[in-house]
């Protein structure tokens, strides 16, 4: 361990969604590919890695912290998710949104979590109603902030807001590196190329990007140059995959309780070629930030259409990065 | 996302009353859902769309029309999960290869919009 920083490694096994999903990964694997790397704090997207949520049977359950055991992880965030609109007619009422999140709190218990991921739709007034039980279930809940949100978007101001003037220490974030988008996702321009976006148009979005226009814009300028929907479509990526500043992180680091380092390629040099992780990590470590960077992957659903989706490879791929970056001895 | 998956690769088949046929369908989503926000399963085989009052949709040996899987928000369809999706139809589909589209929408409740997913496989009756 580099003594200047206790920032731990984990995944999310949310980066191994499409060998789960095709029957190519269990639960088991995952937990031991994770682990492998040192990577030993686990998060789970519930309603992916178990049937039955929020029931989930017993044997489930017993199997998860027997891999767990096995391999030397621990169970580390659950990742909430709250139905508002559940229903066909009508929104989930304020107690029902409650009475969810809590029954969320409740499995991440069960699992033996200590943090728990809330969606970024989930009201700050029913967090709030929530602190009592997290306290007392000692669950951090950290609202994940996601590009397009940021730490100065209104939505999370006002979550800020409502959440400080609890003054409890089990509610604040979880930032997802997402937000972080410096350069284009390459994998984002392939695919729209193969797709059918216009070449010339699509360097005019990547210059564009580059130079920092406002989205707004550049769908305006687009579509005078005869865009097709295509080009639409990835203009409006710029909408939703920002760029902020990360140094941002530094006045929310106390209640930062978790990272989502959310990544779409790592590349044959090691580095993420949109997100820059140089950059972010040294922040973390100024801030004293003692959490876990829980890798993401989420190129699979850029290059499904092409090529082959190897979880495994990328998260080893970002795992050596993080390690290189801590500073951690090989 | 998982475009290319929805549809179960040779799952497609007459069902065994000659009622209809039916094919292996999978959740375009990385999480399994309730089966209330199931909007919609769109079939269309050869170009034709199939009516929504004929689609059927199963899971772990229950069964049930589009209109009743919005209002069940007590089963799931599993991530991953098969289910078969069957068509009333009286004969079934002729032997034979057959172009089938299947376009599933979800009602995401952290979106603003229902996004829509379909896949489209050239699928084959046995003779």
């Amino acid at each position: 361990m580099n003594p200047t920083h206790n920032i731990k490694r984990g995944v999310s096994l949310y980066s191994y969604q499409y060998e789960t999903f095709l029957r190519k990964m269990t639960l088991d694997d995952c937990i031991a590919h994770a682990a492998g790397l040192g990577a030993r704090g686990i998060e789970v997207v519930s309603e992916q890695s178990f049937t039955h949520f929020p029931d989930v049977p017993q044997a489930e359950i017993d199997g998860f912290f027997a891999s767990l055991e096995k391999h030397g992880a621990y169970a580390q965030c659950h990742d909430m998710f709250l139905d508002t609109k559940l229903y066909k007619h009508r929104k989930l009422n304020f107690d029902e949104m409650v009475a969810s999140m809590q029954r969320d709190l409740r499995f991440a218990h069960r699992l033996g979590c200590k943090t728990m991921r809330v969606i970024v739709n989930t009201p700050p007034e029913v967090v709030v109603a929530c602190v009592p039980l997290a306290e007392e279930l000692d669950i951090r809940m950290g609202i994940e902030v996601h590009s397009p949100f940021h730490f100065d978007q209104p939505w999370i101001l006002r979550y800020t807001e409502l959440t400080r003037a609890t003054g409890s220490d089990h509610v604040g974030y979880i930032p997802d590196m997402g937000m972080y988008i410096k350069d284009y996702p390459p994998v984002f321009r392939d695919r729209f190329l193969r797709m059918g976006a216009t070449p010339k148009i699509v360097e005019f979005i990547l210059e564009a990007h580059k130079a920092r226009v406002l989205p707004d814009y550049v769908i305006m300028d687009i579509r005078k140059m005869g865009a097709n929907p295509v080009d639409l479509q990835m203009a409006e990526t710029l909408r939703h995959n920002i760029w902020s500043n990360p140094r941002r992180m530094l006045e929310f680091m106390p209640w930062i309780f978790h990272i989502h380092a959310k990544f779409y390629e790592i590349d044959d040099t090691g580095r993420e070629p949109s997100i820059p992780y140089d950059e972010i990590i040294p922040v973390l470590i100024e801030g004293g930030y003692t959490g876990h960077l829980s890798s993401e992957y989420e190129g699979q659903r850029h290059i499904e259409d092409a090529f082959e989706v190897d979880g495994r490879e990328q998260v080893k791929r970002q795992q050596e990065m993080f390690a290189r970056l801590l500073g951690e001895k090989a | 996302m998982y475009d290319k998956h929805i549809i179960y690769p040779d799952s497609l088949h007459n069902l065994a009353d000659n009622g209809g046929f039916a094919l292996g369908v999978r959740l375009p989503y990385y999480r399994g859902q309730p089966l209330s926000v199931v909007e919609d399963i769109a079939v269309k085989v050869d170009g034709a769309a199939v009516p929504r009052e004929q689609v059927r949709f199963s899971v772990r040996g229950k069964t049930w029309t589009l209109d009743q899987l919005e209002e069940n928000t007590a089963e799931r369809w599993e991530f991953g999960e098969v289910a078969e999706v069957s068509v009333v139809q009286a004969g079934g589909l002729a032997a034979g290869a057959h172009d089938v589209e299947v376009g599933v929408q979800l009602r995401i409740s952290y979106l603003p919009w229902s996004p829509l997913t379909t896949c489209t496989r050239r699928e084959t009756i046995a003779a």
